[in-house]
């Protein structure tokens, strides 16, 4: 026997939260945010240069290089897990890729001949297939990340290992491994191909950085994904409460394994990215990256504890990183005060919530 | 208080169920027959077997021996998903809720309605709410779909996690310690969503440790010890003292 409903019901006790308490108003990234656009405000009037189109531009190129790889760390976050493994992977997918793409441009190399062939004058290199090289070279060093997520996930989700120290031993490993391929040498991208590489990676299109570009659509894609998909909402789950994400029949397993595919895969792109701004993959490249990227996760607002992020948060944390870091060049303060001025942001910002969610 | 004997078919019924873990045995010879709209009180003290009966009964583990049958046709699982498939649902101690989610985004953890955009499957959120909040209102609560979890009261919680049985249409629902640890007002919620059920013909197994409560919505009793079924009665033919002295081993059987 159904009851009847007295729908909508109304509450006399409750009311309704207003806009500027709930939602990213009331969040870390919000107020994140808010210093971000103080801090704009502060360099305009600080140094004549910061808002020059040409300041504006390096702004947004370097923030790109490691906001990328601070999205798919963001994902692994939520979860309530880390990845400290970021940094290796970006060096390791990058030196792949580029020595990938300089060995089958060189005929002779074994394998080469399916992609090049030497000109009439027999000096000239020339693609088969044009972009036919860049396609497999770059395929291959998402190949390695994904391989190296995949080893990640499988360590964390069925072998019950620690995210923390199973992503401390393969940023060793993957570090190790860049040196093994190497032999320590740097690499740079070269062949017919090379000028795709470079103009995808370090060029601009409709007048923005190409690697920005790349970051506002994969930026939006992870807000898509994050909100409007059943994985995302896993994904949130499982940082809010792994036991309960069990239970109601969602497989655990598969949700972490993917986060650390999806986090290799970025940290993979972004090391590929950068190898082709600076113009070569050093085998110390981007040695420390995973402390930036992991820091401005966290300014942005994810939470370490899981349950809590978003790629808007990931890029704001980032932009006010690299703000901080123009800001402390442009107004002449030594470049050593970064790191110092970015370790008291992070605790102050961590500080403000924990105020915040007090006072609420 | 009439119980709905004559109503027919039971929804659970369980014949000589026993579970052995190595020298141990935990359950013996244990008959139980539950009907629809039914509330029974499963009581016992710690150990006495109840919480293998309910993991035989939700499929945690099969038991060794005896029959289950469900709907009158004999079933047996050998994960929680077959169990929850023929309309078995568990309301843990802890709630399995995840408190970063909304209410809605709870009832629905698992089982999300989705959209098709194409090769995209995107989550329909306008219909999640809607029919949480019809869930919410069946159930009386004064839980709004968009509101976290972490913002809630014991009461509201619970009734999440009963609305989440309600979205399956769940035939029997398994309650383990409902009412531990929350506060008056709240008891009196959650008494009043297991009347709910009751009302809307879902047979319920409330596990508890709290005598008033299992006496406020319990049609039956059953007690546990050691294993074995002690008692098997109506509310209205005894008394929390015997209950007591059943629970205690002061008394045998009744």
């Amino acid at each position: 026997m159904a009851t009847p409903i007295e729908s909508p019901i109304t509450f006399t006790n409750v009311g309704k939260a207003r806009w500027w308490q709930s939602g990213i108003f009331a969040s870390q990234t919000g107020y994140v945010l808010l210093a971000l656009v103080a801090l704009f405000v502060v360099m305009h009037f600080a140094s004549p240069y910061f808002f020059t189109e040409g300041n504006m531009q390096n702004v947004a190129k370097n923030f790109s290089f490691i906001a990328i790889a601070t999205l798919g760390v963001t994902f692994v976050i939520i979860t309530g897990g880390i990845d400290l493994s970021v940094g290796s992977m970006m060096c390791f997918s990058a030196m792949i890729t580029s020595m990938l793409m300089t060995d089958v441009s060189t005929p002779g190399v074994p394998g080469a001949s399916w992609f090049v062939h030497l000109a009439a004058d027999g000096k000239t290199v020339v693609a088969n297939v044009p972009g036919l090289i860049l396609a497999v070279s770059v395929l291959a060093g998402l190949g390695v990340a994904l391989i190296v997520g995949l080893v990640n996930g499988f360590c964390i989700a069925v072998l019950g290992l620690s995210p923390f120290v199973t992503t401390l031993g393969m940023l060793s490993i993957v570090r190790g491994l860049g040196y093994v391929v190497s032999n320590g040498r740097g690499s740079f991208p070269s062949g017919p191909d090379a000028d795709y590489f470079y103009a995808l990676t370090s060029g601009d299109l409709f007048g923005m950085p190409a690697p920005f570009i790349y970051l506002l659509v994969l930026a939006v894609a992870m807000a898509v994904v994050l909100h409007h998909t059943a994985f995302g909402r896993h994904v949130f789950a499982l940082g809010g409460n792994e036991k309960a994400a069990a239970v109601t029949g969602i497989s655990v397993v598969r949700v972490k394994i993917e986060v650390y595919v999806i986090c290799a895969l970025a940290a993979g792109l972004q090391g590929i990215i950068i190898s082709g701004w600076l113009g070569s993959a050093p085998a110390n490249m981007a040695t420390s990256y995973e402390l930036n990227i992991i820091a401005a996760a966290v300014i942005g607002g994810a939470n370490l504890a899981g349950g809590g992020g978003g790629p808007l948060g990931a890029i704001v944390g980032c932009v006010l990183l690299e703000v901080i870091r123009n800001g402390l060049v442009l107004a002449q303060v030594s470049s050593y005060w970064q790191q110092t001025l970015v370790g008291v942001i992070i605790i102050l910002a961590v500080l403000v919530d924990r105020i915040r969610s007090r006072m609420a | 208080m009439v119980t709905p004997h004559a109503a027919g078919q039971p929804v659970l019924e369980l014949t000589g169920i026993g579970k052995q873990f190595g020298a141990i045995r935990a359950l013996h010879g244990v008959d139980m027959r539950i009907f629809p709209g039914e509330v029974v009180g499963l009581m016992g003290d710690n150990g006495a077997g109840k919480s293998t009966l309910v993991k035989v009964i939700a499929g945690n583990f099969p038991p060794n021996h005896g029959e289950i049958r469900f709907e009158g046709k004999a079933v047996h699982f050998t994960r929680p998903i077959d169990a929850r498939a023929v309309g078995i649902e568990v309301v843990y101690q802890d709630l399995a809720l995840a408190d970063n989610l909304t209410a809605a985004a709870n009832v629905f953890l698992g089982r999300e309605l989705k959209r098709k955009f194409g090769p995209f499957a995107l989550l329909d959120h306008k219909t999640m709410a809607a029919r949480a909040q019809e869930l919410f209102g069946e159930l009386r609560s004064e839980t709004r779909p968009h509101d976290l979890v972490k913002q809630m009261s014991g009461g509201q919680r619970q009734a999440v996690a009963i609305a989440r049985t309600r979205l399956s249409n769940a035939k029997l629902v398994m309650m383990d310690e409902p009412t531990a640890a929350i506060s008056v007002r709240q008891v009196e919620q959650v008494l009043s969503l297991i009347r709910r059920l009751k009302e809307q013909g879902v047979a319920v197994m409330l596990i508890s440790h709290r005598m008033p409560d299992v006496f406020a919505v319990c049609d039956r009793v059953v007690v546990m010890r050691r294993g074995e079924k002690r008692a098997d009665k109506g509310i209205g033919d005894t008394s929390p003292e015997e209950v007591t002295s059943l629970i205690t081993g002061a008394k045998e059987a009744a």
